[in-house]
Protein backbone atom coordinates (compact mmCIF):
# COMPACT_ATOMS: atom_id res chain seq x y z
CA UNK A 1 0.00 0.00 0.00
CA UNK A 2 1.33 3.11 -0.70
CA UNK A 3 2.25 5.78 1.92
CA UNK A 4 0.40 9.05 2.28
CA UNK A 5 3.16 11.57 2.91
CA UNK A 6 2.70 15.05 4.03
CA UNK A 7 4.97 17.91 3.18
CA UNK A 8 4.70 20.93 5.65
CA UNK A 9 6.06 23.94 3.26
CA UNK A 10 8.09 27.09 4.96
CA UNK A 11 7.81 30.35 3.47
CA UNK A 12 8.35 33.51 3.53
CA UNK A 13 6.39 37.10 2.21
CA UNK A 14 5.10 35.06 -0.29
CA UNK A 15 7.90 32.60 -1.65
CA UNK A 16 8.48 29.44 -0.56
CA UNK A 17 11.68 28.12 1.54
CA UNK A 18 14.19 26.03 -0.86
CA UNK A 19 13.19 23.08 1.91
CA UNK A 20 9.91 23.20 0.48
CA UNK A 21 11.26 21.73 -2.73
CA UNK A 22 13.87 19.42 -0.38
CA UNK A 23 11.47 17.69 1.48
CA UNK A 24 9.55 16.72 -2.02
CA UNK A 25 12.71 14.35 -2.71
CA UNK A 26 13.26 13.34 0.65
CA UNK A 27 9.40 12.01 0.15
CA UNK A 28 10.59 10.30 -2.97
CA UNK A 29 13.51 8.52 -0.76
CA UNK A 30 11.19 7.14 1.76
CA UNK A 31 8.53 5.53 -0.75
CA UNK A 32 8.60 6.42 -4.62
CA UNK A 33 5.08 5.41 -5.27
CA UNK A 34 3.41 7.43 -2.13
CA UNK A 35 1.17 10.44 -2.41
CA UNK A 36 2.68 13.57 -1.46
CA UNK A 37 0.72 16.64 -0.76
CA UNK A 38 1.93 19.90 0.21
CA UNK A 39 0.87 21.63 3.30
CA UNK A 40 0.89 25.71 2.95
CA UNK A 41 -0.53 27.06 6.30
CA UNK A 42 -0.44 30.90 7.16
CA UNK A 43 -3.17 34.15 6.44
CA UNK A 44 -3.91 36.19 3.80
CA UNK A 45 -3.46 36.54 -0.09
CA UNK A 46 0.36 35.63 -0.06
CA UNK A 47 -0.90 31.74 0.33
CA UNK A 48 -1.49 31.86 -2.99
CA UNK A 49 1.47 32.56 -4.33
CA UNK A 50 3.04 29.95 -2.26
CA UNK A 51 0.56 27.31 -2.99
CA UNK A 52 1.13 27.79 -6.86
CA UNK A 53 4.89 27.70 -6.62
CA UNK A 54 4.86 24.34 -4.71
CA UNK A 55 2.05 22.97 -7.16
CA UNK A 56 4.59 22.56 -9.94
CA UNK A 57 6.14 20.25 -7.55
CA UNK A 58 3.31 18.65 -5.60
CA UNK A 59 0.43 16.58 -7.35
CA UNK A 60 -1.80 17.83 -4.53
CA UNK A 61 -1.31 20.85 -2.40
CA UNK A 62 -3.76 21.71 0.58
CA UNK A 63 -3.85 25.73 1.79
CA UNK A 64 -4.85 26.32 4.94
CA UNK A 65 -5.51 29.34 6.01
CA UNK A 66 -6.60 31.15 8.94
CA UNK A 67 -5.62 34.23 10.82
CA UNK A 68 -4.31 32.99 13.98
CA UNK A 69 -1.56 31.03 11.63
CA UNK A 70 -0.72 35.13 10.11
CA UNK A 71 2.84 34.37 11.76
CA UNK A 72 4.77 30.81 11.83
CA UNK A 73 3.81 30.19 15.38
CA UNK A 74 4.37 26.60 16.44
CA UNK A 75 1.97 26.82 19.28
CA UNK A 76 -0.98 27.35 16.34
CA UNK A 77 0.52 25.50 14.07
CA UNK A 78 0.24 22.37 16.11
CA UNK A 79 -2.93 21.89 16.79
CA UNK A 80 -3.84 22.65 13.30
CA UNK A 81 -2.12 20.65 12.04
CA UNK A 82 -3.25 17.60 14.43
CA UNK A 83 -6.74 18.85 12.96
CA UNK A 84 -5.47 18.85 9.57
CA UNK A 85 -3.95 15.75 8.97
CA UNK A 86 -4.89 12.30 9.09
CA UNK A 87 -4.12 9.78 11.10
CA UNK A 88 -1.11 7.80 9.99
CA UNK A 89 0.08 10.61 8.29
CA UNK A 90 3.64 10.90 7.62
CA UNK A 91 4.92 14.38 8.15
CA UNK A 92 8.07 15.83 6.95
CA UNK A 93 9.13 19.32 7.59
CA UNK A 94 12.77 21.87 7.22
CA UNK A 95 14.73 20.90 10.58
CA UNK A 96 15.17 24.43 10.95
CA UNK A 97 14.23 26.79 13.90
CA UNK A 98 10.42 26.42 13.01
CA UNK A 99 10.50 22.84 12.93
CA UNK A 100 12.12 22.15 15.81
CA UNK A 101 9.87 24.27 17.35
CA UNK A 102 7.17 22.54 15.78
CA UNK A 103 7.87 18.77 14.97
CA UNK A 104 8.68 17.23 18.78
CA UNK A 105 5.47 18.04 20.24
CA UNK A 106 3.17 17.74 17.12
CA UNK A 107 4.59 13.37 17.34
CA UNK A 108 3.21 13.54 20.40
CA UNK A 109 -0.23 14.86 19.46
CA UNK A 110 -0.69 12.85 16.19
CA UNK A 111 0.81 10.08 18.64
CA UNK A 112 3.33 9.25 15.75
CA UNK A 113 7.26 8.11 15.96
CA UNK A 114 9.64 11.22 15.66
CA UNK A 115 12.72 11.36 14.20
CA UNK A 116 14.96 14.99 14.17
CA UNK A 117 18.04 16.41 12.01
CA UNK A 118 17.41 13.79 9.36
CA UNK A 119 20.80 13.70 7.11
CA UNK A 120 19.75 10.19 4.82
CA UNK A 121 17.08 8.01 3.61
CA UNK A 122 17.71 4.23 3.04
CA UNK A 123 14.01 3.29 2.43
CA UNK A 124 11.45 1.77 3.63
CA UNK A 125 10.98 -1.78 4.93
CA UNK A 126 7.38 -2.89 5.55
CA UNK A 127 6.52 -0.63 8.36
CA UNK A 128 10.73 0.25 9.71
CA UNK A 129 11.70 3.19 7.87
CA UNK A 130 15.39 3.28 8.03
CA UNK A 131 16.84 6.58 8.16
CA UNK A 132 20.68 7.98 9.06
CA UNK A 133 21.08 10.97 11.63
CA UNK A 134 24.46 12.36 12.82
CA UNK A 135 25.73 12.85 16.35
CA UNK A 136 28.27 14.55 18.08
CA UNK A 137 28.40 17.56 15.71
CA UNK A 138 28.43 15.61 12.45
CA UNK A 139 31.97 13.39 13.76
CA UNK A 140 29.56 10.30 13.57
CA UNK A 141 26.55 9.18 12.16
CA UNK A 142 23.77 6.97 13.63
CA UNK A 143 21.36 4.40 11.34
CA UNK A 144 18.04 4.92 12.30
CA UNK A 145 14.82 2.17 12.77
CA UNK A 146 11.87 3.90 12.78
CA UNK A 147 8.77 2.18 13.55
CA UNK A 148 6.09 4.42 11.05
CA UNK A 149 2.96 2.13 11.67
CA UNK A 150 0.76 4.66 14.00
CA UNK A 151 2.74 7.93 11.33
CA UNK A 152 5.91 9.96 12.06
CA UNK A 153 7.17 13.19 12.01
CA UNK A 154 10.46 13.75 9.92
CA UNK A 155 12.40 16.96 9.98
CA UNK A 156 15.07 16.92 7.26
CA UNK A 157 18.16 18.70 7.44
CA UNK A 158 18.12 21.56 5.12
CA UNK A 159 20.28 20.81 2.34
CA UNK A 160 20.60 17.03 2.59
CA UNK A 161 18.29 16.79 -0.33
CA UNK A 162 18.63 18.35 -3.77
CA UNK A 163 15.56 18.90 -5.59
CA UNK A 164 14.49 16.50 -8.52
CA UNK A 165 13.31 19.20 -10.63
CA UNK A 166 10.51 16.92 -11.99
CA UNK A 167 7.86 18.89 -12.76
CA UNK A 168 3.87 18.62 -12.38
CA UNK A 169 0.30 20.17 -12.39
CA UNK A 170 -0.78 19.59 -9.23
CA UNK A 171 -4.03 21.05 -7.87
CA UNK A 172 -4.70 22.78 -4.55
CA UNK A 173 -7.25 21.93 -1.94
CA UNK A 174 -8.79 24.61 0.28
CA UNK A 175 -8.56 22.92 4.16
CA UNK A 176 -9.16 25.83 5.96
CA UNK A 177 -12.82 24.72 6.92
CA UNK A 178 -11.32 21.86 8.73
CA UNK A 179 -8.90 23.83 11.58
CA UNK A 180 -11.94 25.08 13.56
CA UNK A 181 -11.42 27.71 17.10
CA UNK A 182 -7.37 27.70 17.92
CA UNK A 183 -6.20 29.61 21.37
CA UNK A 184 -2.66 29.30 21.65
CA UNK A 185 -0.94 30.22 24.57
CA UNK A 186 2.28 32.32 22.93
CA UNK A 187 1.88 35.01 21.08
CA UNK A 188 4.29 36.75 18.73
CA UNK A 189 4.96 40.04 19.64
CA UNK A 190 7.88 40.94 17.17
CA UNK A 191 10.86 40.09 15.52
CA UNK A 192 14.64 42.20 16.82
CA UNK A 193 16.49 42.02 13.71
CA UNK A 194 20.28 41.28 14.50
CA UNK A 195 22.68 44.25 14.58
CA UNK A 196 25.30 45.13 12.34
CA UNK A 197 28.53 45.15 13.89
CA UNK A 198 31.34 47.62 13.32
CA UNK A 199 32.73 44.78 10.42
CA UNK A 200 30.31 43.43 7.92
CA UNK A 201 31.37 39.77 7.36
CA UNK A 202 28.96 39.21 4.42
CA UNK A 203 30.83 41.99 2.52
CA UNK A 204 34.11 40.60 3.23
CA UNK A 205 36.57 38.67 0.06
CA UNK A 206 38.75 36.73 2.72
CA UNK A 207 37.59 35.49 6.05
CA UNK A 208 40.14 34.56 8.92
CA UNK A 209 37.00 32.20 10.99
CA UNK A 210 37.91 31.29 14.75
CA UNK A 211 36.52 28.75 16.31
CA UNK A 212 36.35 26.53 19.62
CA UNK A 213 39.88 25.49 19.20
CA UNK A 214 41.49 28.91 19.78
CA UNK A 215 41.00 27.62 23.49
CA UNK A 216 41.13 30.95 24.95
CA UNK A 217 40.16 34.78 24.53
CA UNK A 218 43.98 36.56 24.25
CA UNK A 219 44.45 33.95 21.57
CA UNK A 220 41.51 35.75 18.96
CA UNK A 221 44.77 37.86 18.35
CA UNK A 222 46.36 35.31 16.90
CA UNK A 223 43.82 35.30 14.12
CA UNK A 224 43.41 39.19 14.10
CA UNK A 225 47.36 39.28 13.24
CA UNK A 226 46.84 36.59 10.19
CA UNK A 227 43.92 37.92 9.47
CA UNK A 228 45.71 41.93 9.41
CA UNK A 229 48.62 39.90 7.12
CA UNK A 230 47.20 38.87 4.09
CA UNK A 231 44.08 41.89 4.25
CA UNK A 232 41.26 39.67 5.79
CA UNK A 233 38.49 40.33 8.54
CA UNK A 234 38.13 38.00 10.92
CA UNK A 235 34.74 36.07 11.72
CA UNK A 236 33.72 33.03 14.09
CA UNK A 237 31.55 30.27 15.03
CA UNK A 238 29.09 29.94 17.47
CA UNK A 239 30.38 29.37 20.92
CA UNK A 240 33.59 32.06 20.39
CA UNK A 241 30.10 34.48 20.43
CA UNK A 242 28.44 32.10 23.06
CA UNK A 243 31.87 33.07 25.32
CA UNK A 244 31.28 36.51 24.44
CA UNK A 245 34.70 36.58 22.95
CA UNK A 246 33.47 38.45 19.40
CA UNK A 247 30.47 40.20 18.77
CA UNK A 248 27.75 38.49 17.33
CA UNK A 249 27.68 40.37 13.96
CA UNK A 250 31.02 38.35 13.40
CA UNK A 251 29.18 34.83 13.63
CA UNK A 252 29.07 33.08 10.69
CA UNK A 253 26.30 29.98 10.59
CA UNK A 254 22.95 29.37 10.31
CA UNK A 255 21.93 31.34 13.48
CA UNK A 256 24.54 34.08 12.49
CA UNK A 257 25.55 35.65 9.01
CA UNK A 258 25.49 34.49 5.56
CA UNK A 259 28.77 34.80 4.26
CA UNK A 260 30.06 34.67 0.55
CA UNK A 261 33.60 35.02 0.46
CA UNK A 262 36.48 34.00 -2.02
CA UNK A 263 38.38 32.71 0.51
CA UNK A 264 37.46 31.04 3.74
CA UNK A 265 40.76 30.21 6.44
CA UNK A 266 38.76 28.02 9.78
CA UNK A 267 41.15 28.15 12.70
CA UNK A 268 40.21 25.73 15.27
CA UNK A 269 36.50 25.23 13.69
CA UNK A 270 35.08 21.74 13.83
CA UNK A 271 32.95 22.75 11.02
CA UNK A 272 28.71 21.62 12.05
CA UNK A 273 26.50 21.67 9.51
CA UNK A 274 25.12 24.84 11.38
CA UNK A 275 28.55 26.91 11.16
CA UNK A 276 28.62 25.58 7.29
CA UNK A 277 25.00 26.52 6.46
CA UNK A 278 26.13 29.91 7.06
CA UNK A 279 28.59 29.70 4.12
CA UNK A 280 27.37 30.25 0.36
CA UNK A 281 29.54 30.75 -2.91
CA UNK A 282 31.70 27.40 -2.37
CA UNK A 283 34.94 29.68 -1.44
CA UNK A 284 38.47 28.37 -1.30
CA UNK A 285 38.34 26.75 2.30
CA UNK A 286 41.40 26.25 4.19
CA UNK A 287 41.14 23.89 7.66
CA UNK A 288 43.59 23.91 10.49
CA UNK A 289 42.70 21.48 13.43
CA UNK A 290 44.34 19.56 15.32
CA UNK A 291 41.74 17.17 15.27
CA UNK A 292 42.13 14.90 12.02
CA UNK A 293 38.53 13.74 12.34
CA UNK A 294 36.80 17.03 12.53
CA UNK A 295 34.25 17.18 10.09
CA UNK A 296 35.36 20.75 8.89
CA UNK A 297 38.17 18.55 6.53
CA UNK A 298 34.87 17.03 4.34
CA UNK A 299 34.20 20.03 3.23
CA UNK A 300 37.60 21.95 2.93
CA UNK A 301 40.09 22.43 0.24
CA UNK A 302 42.95 22.33 1.76
CA UNK A 303 43.83 20.85 5.38
CA UNK A 304 46.40 21.11 8.05
CA UNK A 305 46.68 19.13 10.83
CA UNK A 306 48.46 20.85 13.90
CA UNK A 307 48.39 22.92 16.75
CA UNK A 308 47.26 26.22 15.43
CA UNK A 309 48.37 28.22 18.15
CA UNK A 310 51.82 27.32 17.31
CA UNK A 311 51.50 27.02 13.64
CA UNK A 312 49.31 30.56 12.92
CA UNK A 313 51.97 33.10 14.32
CA UNK A 314 54.72 30.87 12.19
CA UNK A 315 52.42 30.90 9.41
CA UNK A 316 51.60 34.95 9.99
CA UNK A 317 55.30 35.48 10.22
CA UNK A 318 56.31 34.07 6.90
CA UNK A 319 53.84 35.95 4.94
CA UNK A 320 55.06 39.11 6.77
CA UNK A 321 58.64 38.19 5.62
CA UNK A 322 57.58 37.17 1.79
CA UNK A 323 55.68 40.69 1.42
CA UNK B 1 8.86 30.65 41.00
CA UNK B 2 9.19 26.58 41.09
CA UNK B 3 11.72 25.81 38.69
CA UNK B 4 12.43 22.17 37.13
CA UNK B 5 15.71 21.81 34.86
CA UNK B 6 15.77 19.10 33.24
CA UNK B 7 19.51 18.14 32.66
CA UNK B 8 21.69 15.17 30.78
CA UNK B 9 25.34 13.82 31.88
CA UNK B 10 27.36 13.73 27.83
CA UNK B 11 30.74 12.88 26.56
CA UNK B 12 32.46 16.65 26.61
CA UNK B 13 32.95 16.62 22.98
CA UNK B 14 35.79 19.38 24.30
CA UNK B 15 37.56 17.01 25.84
CA UNK B 16 37.28 13.74 23.66
CA UNK B 17 37.51 12.82 19.69
CA UNK B 18 34.41 10.88 19.24
CA UNK B 19 35.48 7.39 17.97
CA UNK B 20 33.15 4.64 16.79
CA UNK B 21 33.67 1.23 18.48
CA UNK B 22 35.08 -1.60 16.47
CA UNK B 23 31.76 -3.68 16.23
CA UNK B 24 30.04 0.10 15.38
CA UNK B 25 27.71 -0.98 18.24
CA UNK B 26 28.79 2.38 19.82
CA UNK B 27 31.43 4.88 20.65
CA UNK B 28 34.30 4.66 22.46
CA UNK B 29 32.95 5.11 25.87
CA UNK B 30 36.27 3.56 27.74
CA UNK B 31 38.45 7.13 27.90
CA UNK B 32 35.79 10.22 27.41
CA UNK B 33 35.78 12.89 30.06
CA UNK B 34 32.11 13.35 30.64
CA UNK B 35 30.48 16.35 32.23
CA UNK B 36 26.88 17.87 32.13
CA UNK B 37 25.51 18.81 28.34
CA UNK B 38 26.37 22.41 27.60
CA UNK B 39 22.87 23.82 27.00
CA UNK B 40 21.78 22.49 29.95
CA UNK B 41 24.22 24.40 31.82
CA UNK B 42 22.87 27.90 30.66
CA UNK B 43 19.21 26.18 31.69
CA UNK B 44 20.26 25.75 34.75
CA UNK B 45 22.45 29.26 34.96
CA UNK B 46 18.98 31.04 33.89
CA UNK B 47 16.68 29.23 36.59
CA UNK B 48 19.39 30.62 39.13
CA UNK B 49 19.12 33.88 38.30
CA UNK B 50 15.29 34.01 37.97
CA UNK B 51 15.05 32.06 41.22
CA UNK B 52 17.58 35.16 42.56
CA UNK B 53 15.27 37.93 41.04
CA UNK B 54 11.78 36.62 42.04
CA UNK B 55 12.57 34.07 44.43
CA UNK B 56 11.43 30.28 44.66
CA UNK B 57 13.62 27.42 43.72
CA UNK B 58 15.44 25.38 41.39
CA UNK B 59 15.28 21.39 41.07
CA UNK B 60 17.63 19.96 38.78
CA UNK B 61 16.57 16.76 37.68
CA UNK B 62 18.25 13.93 35.62
CA UNK B 63 17.45 10.84 33.72
CA UNK B 64 20.51 8.36 33.73
CA UNK B 65 22.65 5.45 35.61
CA UNK B 66 24.06 6.04 39.38
CA UNK B 67 27.26 8.06 37.41
CA UNK B 68 24.33 10.60 37.11
CA UNK B 69 24.11 11.51 40.06
CA UNK B 70 27.67 13.63 39.33
CA UNK B 71 26.24 15.89 36.69
CA UNK B 72 23.13 16.70 39.40
CA UNK B 73 25.80 18.08 41.88
CA UNK B 74 28.02 20.08 39.93
CA UNK B 75 24.60 22.32 38.82
CA UNK B 76 23.70 22.13 42.68
CA UNK B 77 27.07 22.90 43.23
CA UNK B 78 26.31 26.46 41.11
CA UNK B 79 23.13 26.71 43.15
CA UNK B 80 20.41 24.89 42.05
CA UNK B 81 18.46 24.05 45.61
CA UNK B 82 17.45 20.07 44.53
CA UNK B 83 18.44 16.74 42.91
CA UNK B 84 16.36 14.06 41.71
CA UNK B 85 18.07 11.25 40.26
CA UNK B 86 15.36 9.31 37.88
CA UNK B 87 17.39 5.68 37.46
CA UNK B 88 15.58 2.11 36.37
CA UNK B 89 17.62 -0.29 34.05
CA UNK B 90 13.89 -0.64 32.42
CA UNK B 91 14.70 3.07 30.91
CA UNK B 92 17.53 1.95 28.93
CA UNK B 93 17.30 2.41 25.12
CA UNK B 94 14.07 4.91 25.65
CA UNK B 95 14.24 7.07 22.72
CA UNK B 96 13.28 10.81 23.42
CA UNK B 97 9.75 9.94 23.45
CA UNK B 98 10.15 7.63 26.34
CA UNK B 99 12.33 10.43 28.14
CA UNK B 100 10.06 12.45 27.56
CA UNK B 101 7.25 10.16 29.41
CA UNK B 102 9.74 9.17 31.83
CA UNK B 103 10.11 13.23 32.96
CA UNK B 104 6.41 14.00 32.61
CA UNK B 105 5.77 11.26 35.59
CA UNK B 106 8.07 13.19 37.59
CA UNK B 107 6.79 16.97 36.31
CA UNK B 108 3.24 15.60 37.71
CA UNK B 109 4.41 14.41 41.20
CA UNK B 110 5.59 18.80 41.90
CA UNK B 111 4.20 21.27 40.86
CA UNK B 112 6.28 24.19 38.70
CA UNK B 113 5.56 27.22 36.96
CA UNK B 114 8.60 27.09 34.44
CA UNK B 115 9.93 23.84 32.71
CA UNK B 116 13.69 24.17 31.38
CA UNK B 117 15.75 21.99 28.96
CA UNK B 118 18.81 22.61 26.77
CA UNK B 119 18.12 23.22 23.65
CA UNK B 120 19.53 20.02 22.23
CA UNK B 121 22.30 17.63 23.54
CA UNK B 122 25.24 14.91 22.41
CA UNK B 123 22.55 13.60 20.10
CA UNK B 124 21.15 17.29 18.38
CA UNK B 125 18.03 15.94 18.38
CA UNK B 126 16.08 18.95 20.35
CA UNK B 127 13.29 16.80 21.12
CA UNK B 128 12.39 16.26 24.23
CA UNK B 129 11.25 19.36 25.83
CA UNK B 130 8.96 19.90 22.94
CA UNK B 131 7.37 16.61 23.36
CA UNK B 132 6.96 16.78 27.37
CA UNK B 133 5.24 20.57 26.96
CA UNK B 134 2.83 18.35 24.48
CA UNK B 135 2.59 15.48 26.56
CA UNK B 136 1.93 18.05 29.53
CA UNK B 137 -0.66 20.17 27.46
CA UNK B 138 1.63 23.39 28.24
CA UNK B 139 2.84 25.97 26.14
CA UNK B 140 6.33 25.64 24.62
CA UNK B 141 8.94 27.75 23.09
CA UNK B 142 12.52 26.37 21.45
CA UNK B 143 15.79 27.94 20.75
CA UNK B 144 15.18 30.30 23.69
CA UNK B 145 17.85 33.04 24.06
CA UNK B 146 16.13 35.47 26.46
CA UNK B 147 13.23 35.17 29.64
CA UNK B 148 11.58 38.29 30.92
CA UNK B 149 9.63 37.87 33.96
CA UNK B 150 6.13 40.23 33.63
CA UNK B 151 4.02 38.24 36.02
CA UNK B 152 3.14 35.15 37.94
CA UNK B 153 1.14 34.32 34.70
CA UNK B 154 3.21 35.38 31.97
CA UNK B 155 6.43 35.51 30.55
CA UNK B 156 8.47 37.49 27.65
CA UNK B 157 10.50 34.69 25.89
CA UNK B 158 13.02 35.34 22.98
CA UNK B 159 13.50 32.82 20.66
CA UNK B 160 17.21 32.41 17.96
CA UNK B 161 15.53 32.29 14.94
CA UNK B 162 17.93 32.20 11.19
CA UNK B 163 20.15 34.86 10.52
CA UNK B 164 20.38 35.62 14.49
CA UNK B 165 17.64 37.44 14.48
CA UNK B 166 15.30 37.45 17.92
CA UNK B 167 11.78 36.46 17.76
CA UNK B 168 9.89 38.06 21.11
CA UNK B 169 7.14 35.70 22.29
CA UNK B 170 4.64 36.29 25.17
CA UNK B 171 4.06 32.81 26.70
CA UNK B 172 1.84 32.28 30.00
CA UNK B 173 2.84 29.78 32.38
CA UNK B 174 3.69 27.30 33.32
CA UNK B 175 5.34 26.29 30.35
CA UNK B 176 8.35 24.85 28.87
CA UNK B 177 10.98 26.47 27.16
CA UNK B 178 13.98 24.87 25.69
CA UNK B 179 17.06 27.11 26.37
CA UNK B 180 19.69 27.80 23.73
CA UNK B 181 23.47 28.63 24.43
CA UNK B 182 24.39 31.91 25.01
CA UNK B 183 21.95 32.99 26.30
CA UNK B 184 23.88 34.14 30.20
CA UNK B 185 27.46 33.30 31.13
CA UNK B 186 27.31 30.27 32.97
CA UNK B 187 29.56 30.52 36.85
CA UNK B 188 32.55 28.70 37.06
CA UNK B 189 32.06 25.78 39.57
CA UNK B 190 34.84 25.04 41.61
CA UNK B 191 35.96 21.98 43.59
CA UNK B 192 35.40 23.98 46.77
CA UNK B 193 31.70 24.28 45.94
CA UNK B 194 31.27 20.74 44.62
CA UNK B 195 32.78 19.44 47.94
CA UNK B 196 29.56 21.52 49.43
CA UNK B 197 27.36 19.94 48.15
CA UNK B 198 28.88 16.18 48.52
CA UNK B 199 26.56 15.03 51.28
CA UNK B 200 23.30 16.43 50.03
CA UNK B 201 21.08 13.30 50.01
CA UNK B 202 19.31 13.45 46.19
CA UNK B 203 16.29 11.02 45.82
CA UNK B 204 16.52 8.06 43.51
CA UNK B 205 12.83 7.79 41.68
CA UNK B 206 12.75 4.22 39.75
CA UNK B 207 9.74 3.59 37.53
CA UNK B 208 7.45 2.32 40.06
CA UNK B 209 7.57 5.41 42.23
CA UNK B 210 6.76 7.43 39.30
CA UNK B 211 3.78 4.94 38.13
CA UNK B 212 5.46 4.39 35.07
CA UNK B 213 4.83 0.97 32.88
CA UNK B 214 8.25 -0.48 31.93
CA UNK B 215 6.63 -2.04 28.43
CA UNK B 216 5.97 1.74 27.65
CA UNK B 217 9.23 3.45 27.99
CA UNK B 218 13.27 1.78 27.68
CA UNK B 219 13.99 -0.40 24.55
CA UNK B 220 10.42 -2.44 24.62
CA UNK B 221 8.39 1.10 24.07
CA UNK B 222 10.73 2.64 21.32
CA UNK B 223 9.41 3.55 17.96
CA UNK B 224 12.37 4.93 17.23
CA UNK B 225 15.89 2.66 17.67
CA UNK B 226 19.33 3.30 16.95
CA UNK B 227 21.08 0.29 15.20
CA UNK B 228 24.72 1.16 14.72
CA UNK B 229 27.65 4.12 14.57
CA UNK B 230 29.39 4.65 11.52
CA UNK B 231 31.80 6.91 10.19
CA UNK B 232 30.28 8.03 6.26
CA UNK B 233 32.77 6.60 3.32
CA UNK B 234 34.68 10.15 3.11
CA UNK B 235 34.24 12.16 0.01
CA UNK B 236 36.80 14.13 -1.54
CA UNK B 237 38.50 15.69 1.79
CA UNK B 238 40.52 18.37 2.07
CA UNK B 239 44.04 18.23 0.62
CA UNK B 240 45.84 17.32 4.04
CA UNK B 241 49.49 19.34 3.86
CA UNK B 242 52.25 17.50 4.99
CA UNK B 243 56.06 17.96 5.87
CA UNK B 244 57.72 20.31 8.38
CA UNK B 245 55.95 23.69 9.20
CA UNK B 246 58.05 25.78 7.44
CA UNK B 247 57.33 23.44 4.44
CA UNK B 248 53.04 23.76 5.22
CA UNK B 249 53.50 27.05 5.70
CA UNK B 250 54.95 28.03 2.14
CA UNK B 251 52.63 25.27 0.04
CA UNK B 252 49.88 27.21 2.28
CA UNK B 253 50.76 31.30 1.12
CA UNK B 254 51.44 30.08 -2.76
CA UNK B 255 48.02 28.39 -2.68
CA UNK B 256 46.30 31.31 -0.73
CA UNK B 257 48.21 33.81 -3.19
CA UNK B 258 46.91 31.98 -6.08
CA UNK B 259 43.26 31.78 -5.03
CA UNK B 260 43.26 35.73 -3.99
CA UNK B 261 43.54 35.29 -0.01
CA UNK B 262 46.50 37.29 0.28
CA UNK B 263 46.27 40.92 -0.72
Amino acid sequence: MALSIFALIGHKNGAADDSAFELAAAAKAIDAGASVTAVVCGAGSELDSVCQAVSATYPTVWKVNHAALAYPNAEALRPALAKVLPKGAIVLMAHDTLGMDLGPGLSIKLDAAFVPDVVGIDGLDGNVLKLVRQEFGGQVSTHIQCDIGDGAVINVRSGAFQPTGDAVSGSVVDKSGDVGDIQPKRKYLETVVAEVGDVDITKADVLVSVGRGIEDQENISIAQELADAIGAVVSCSRPIVDAKWLEKSRQVGTSGKTVKPKVYIALGISGSFQHLGGIKGNPFMVAINKNPKAPIFQVADVGVVTNLLEFVPELTERIKEKK
Amino acid sequence: MEILVCVKRVPDTAENEIVVNSSGSDIERGDLVYSVNEWDNYAVEEAIQIRDRVGGSVTVVTVGDEESEEVLRREMAMGADKGILISDPAFEGSDGKGIASILKAEVEKGKYDLILTGAQADDGAAQVGGMLAAMLDLPFASLVNKIEIVNDKTIKVGREVEGGNQEMNEISLPCVLSIQTGINEPRYVGIRGIRKVASVEIPVHKAADLGIDPAKVGKAGAKVKKVDYFIPPAGKGAEILEGSSEEIADKLIELLKAKGGIK
